[in-house]
């Protein structure tokens, strides 16, 4: 099997943004998700040396994230935080087929489906993102995400105009057949 | 008539609405004539209503400096 080794010094250019989608996602809040994921660098950090290099430094990282993401709720005492999974076994229509299967949420709809889908939807363009060569994905980012305008941009990387429009184009092709296979109708 | 290079560019133009209004008739003129640029169009339109969709995040270029820089210094 693979083994991984750990390079805490690309941690922020790699994964800051996708850690930080996963955060946000989970506290919404930017500026305690944006400390949640500088604190997981940090014990990162601290335990590299249990690092065994099974897991791709990613997974890894999301994994201290989500502890922290843990932590948060229990130290601000929130009833998620508390939370545990109770059950109850009705009595009352205790007949023949009437499991479990039947009482829960309807799995045809999809509604419920649409936060998590999203959710996994924004971490694969996040992956997809952080593929790119660092200047593409820097003005992608801040042309789509951000929604800053070409002038601005152009401005603050003293770059031209059509410099910018060819690297967006890049990007976005780029992007098509990164995301390609699961993603698109089309 | 304009080449496929600048219908792509245009077309990436009108992901984020700053096309111009003689850009868009060159565009729809183009896409008639064109297979592959029209197929990159419809590609390209979905690629932009998932992005709105995923409602991405990130953190801002000089947040992440100095989380680099936090970084280092624990190194």
């Amino acid at each position: 099997m693979e083994t991984h080794q750990l390079h805490p010094e690309n941690w922020v250019d790699q994964y800051a943004d996708y850690l930080f989608n996963f955060a946000v996602s989970r506290v919404s809040n930017a500026e305690l998700a944006k400390d949640l994921v500088q604190e997981t660098f940090f014990a990162g950090l601290k335990s590299a040396k249990n690092y065994k290099g099974t897991a791709a430094e990613r997974t890894w990282l999301i994994a201290i994230l989500k502890r922290k993401v843990i932590d948060h709720y229990r130290k601000i005492n929130s009833i998620k935080g508390k939370a545990e999974v109770r059950m109850t076994y009705s009595s009352q229509n205790d007949t023949d087929g009437d499991w479990l299967e039947e009482q829960v949420a309807d799995p045809f709809s999809i509604l419920e489906n649409d936060e998590i889908e999203n959710e996994e939807l924004g971490l694969a363009i996040q992956e997809c993102i952080s593929k790119l060569p660092k200047k593409q994905s820097l003005v992608f980012t801040m042309k789509t995400i951000q929604g800053m305008s070409t002038e601005d941009i152009c401005k603050e990387l003293g770059i031209n105009p059509s410099n910018l429009w060819v690297m967006i184009h890049r990007a976005r092709t780029a992007l098509m057949s990164c995301l390609n296979q699961n993603w698109f109708s089309i | 008539m304009i080449s496929c290079d600048e219908a792509a560019i245009i077309c990436n133009k009108k992901q984020y609405k700053e096309t111009t209004f003689t850009e868009k008739i060159k565009l729809v003129m183009h896409l008639l004539i064109c297979k592959t640029c029209s197929r990159f169009s419809k590609k390209n339109a979905e690629l932009t209503s998932l992005c709105d969709k995923a409602r991405l995040h990130c953190l801002p270029e000089k947040d992440k400096v100095l989380m680099k820089k936090d970084l280092r210094n624990k190194i």
